[in-house]
């Protein structure tokens, strides 16, 4: 995978009327352009065209007036099936084709476009590991055996069968539950961080559009473009009143959402694991002050449970049923906003990031998350702002 | 039972129900096409939906005794074009009901992403659409031939050889009740045979619709 693969995509005044001249457009004089590399979320309202300006980009729909651009060239100067086949396309209920296995479906636009078996094969292979699935286990499956959140990573994977520069996303997480949700966001952007696509992403939810963009469009009703910007400044300076209703009320809350876990210090855990000394993990508790709980892990490192210091009366070897379980899990790509939630609602208030396979980095503590509100943040836009300083 | 007249005549019912399966053969490929054809035409204007179904709703509706005596004047009696012609009328109603069906069952997603991925309307019926309507379409085609193998059994009226001949030729113009037991027999078991074939053969097409759950 090379770097910044993606291609710079611009709209150039571009309108959509599904009526005569005189009806109402569906999108009006759109004009923004979108850096390679970079992911735009399309946000807004029922009605405000996102989605019907997401699919000019492929001519699922034609524009009434004005032209889009990808790297300069005009899209309508291929023929719209060409085009289609060199731009990735996700959707919310993923449609992955019931008759195809799971390698088959990823392999349907290198078929289309004629690439050899072996070559077809040794990418979906390639794809298959970088979404996580064993190519041994998956690639001979049915879509009707897979899990909601497999299928949506199937669904990414087909997306990139032919390396295209520009990715469109029609909310494509909007189909599975907030815990899957939030992994699977986080996988994405671990994703992207290597495949630097360009990627224009539909969504109606605005957590996760100031999560996922690098750039946020808000498009308000006959789809008026209403701001552009980093997700940071659009926080910090809504350009208009509608902005400042769609984003809410809660823009303090959100602001927590443009930091991540990774960029907390991680507190070291106490790391204990079954049959190990009760007087042992006593000492080790002793010598660390701001930690009462011990966190047990299974042999692979993966957290099973707080074990309380309180609890580790007398001698011998530490019984695993002692474990206070659910330690709350988090990711380095979680945001601030979803760390506290989650590490609210459980009683130690400790989170566990963990990275992709559930292996314990380090953890991360309420007040951790309060003091990174006190100290700058390095907005996606490269300037430093204060988060306590942000906006109104 | 006269078990002696089956032995002695086993080449002639043999023969007999050689000429029943191919005259149902006839009817079933035929009104597929036809039907097929009439689905395309169908998808592609869609307005013809109601005419098109209305017209082979009627037909269907016809008394097959009364289309065999309205066709004879036309293509004669002892003429297989006759019968095939009321024979491929008869399936057309279920086969294009059964096409449309499993071409209108096609989720919308799995349109869009074709759509979206680059399939020329072509590639989308061929790769896609038609594969995953084929259980829909199977069991029309399943329906259709055993409604048409019975049918068959009729046409001897018109002095077309069948299994039919066995039950009205001699069952019931000679009153002769082993011919007509051989013949009833044997029809039904052509069409009990013709609907495990299609179950199989639907098993064998579509694994994918077989497998469930999982992971």
């Amino acid at each position: 995978m090379q770097d910044a693969s993606g291609a710079v995509v611009a709209f150039e005044h571009v309108t959509k009327r599904y009526g005569g001249p005189d009806s109402a457009p569906a999108v009006d004089d759109l004009s923004l352009t979108v850096p390679a590399g970079e992911i735009c979320v399309l946000v807004g309202p029922s009605g405000c065209g996102k989605t019907t300006s997401m699919k000019m980009v492929n001519r699922l729909i034609e524009p009434t007036s004005g032209r889009i651009t990808i790297n300069g060239d005009d899209v309508v100067s291929l023929p719209a099936v060409e085009l289609r086949r060199r731009i990735g396309y996700v959707i919310q209920q993923v449609g992955l084709f019931p008759h195809l296995t799971v390698g088959q479906n990823v392999e349907v636009v290198p078929r289309l476009l004629r690439w050899k078996p072996k070559r077809m094969r040794e990418r979906s292979d390639e794809l298959l590991e970088l979404i996580g699935l064993e190519p041994a286990g998956y690639r001979d499956r049915y879509p009707n055996e897979l899990s909601g959140g497999e299928r949506q990573r199937v669904g990414v994977a087909r997306a990139l069968a032919a390396d295209p520069p520009v990715m469109l996303m029609d909310e494509p997480f909007g189909a599975v539950d907030p815990i899957r949700r939030e992994r699977l966001q986080n996988e994405f952007l671990r994703l992207q961080a290597r495949l630097r696509k360009t990627i224009i992403f539909v969504t109606h939810d605005v957590d996760e559009a100031i999560k996922m963009a690098d750039r946020i469009a808000i498009l308000r009703k006959g789809g008026i473009l209403a701001q552009y910007d980093t997700p940071a400044a659009i926080l910090a300076n809504p350009a208009s009143e509608f902005v400042e209703r769609f984003v809410g009320a809660d823009r303090g809350l959100k602001r927590l959402s443009l930091a991540r876990v990774r960029e907390l210090d991680h507190i070291e855990p106490v790391i204990v694991r079954a049959g190990e000394d009760r007087a042992e993990i006593r000492r080790r508790l002793d010598r660390v002050e701001e930690l009462t709980y011990a966190l047990l892990v299974d042999d692979d490192n993966r957290p099973l449970g707080w074990i309380d210091q309180g609890d580790l009366t007398g001698d011998g070897a530490i019984d695993p049923g002692a474990a206070t379980p659910g330690a709350p899990t988090v990711q380095p790509e979680t945001t601030l906003r979803d760390a506290l939630s989650a590490l609210l609602g459980s009683s130690v208030q400790l989170g566990v990031v963990v990275d992709d396979r559930e292996r314990v980095l380090g953890l991360v503590s309420v007040d951790a998350i309060g003091e990174r509100l006190r100290a700058p943040v390095r907005a996606a836009d490269g300037e430093l702002h204060r988060v306590g300083e942000l906006g109104a | 039972m006269d078990w002696d007249w089956i032995v002695r005549n086993l080449d002639d019912i043999g023969q007999r129900t050689l000429e029943h399966v191919l005259l149902t053969v006839i009817a079933v490929a035929v009104g597929f096409v036809l039907s097929f054809g009439l689905a395309l035409l169908v998808r592609r204007y869609r307005w013809l939906t109601a005419p098109i179904i209305g017209v082979s709703g009627v037909l269907y509706a016809i008394p097959s005794l009364a289309l065999f005596a309205f066709l004879v004047p036309f293509t004669g009696i002892q003429n297989p074009l006759t019968a095939e012609i009321a024979l491929v009328s008869y399936t057309i109603l279920i086969l294009l009901r059964n096409i449309l069906a499993g071409l209108g069952g096609v989720p919308a997603d799995v349109i869009e992403a074709a759509n979206g991925m680059g399939f020329t309307p072509w590639e989308r019926l061929w790769r896609v659409e038609l594969p995953v309507a084929l259980p829909v379409i199977v069991a029309g085609l399943r329906i259709a031939t055993v409604t048409i193998v019975g049918l068959v059994t009729v046409t001897a009226l018109i002095g077309i050889n069948s299994l039919g001949s066995l039950i009205i030729d001699i069952g019931y113009r000679r009153f002769f009740l082993t011919a007509t037991i051989v013949g009833s027999v044997g029809a039904i078991g052509l069409a009990v045979a013709a609907d495990r074939g299609f179950v199989i053969l639907q098993d064998a097409l579509t694994p994918w619709a077989r497998r469930r759950g999982g992971a």
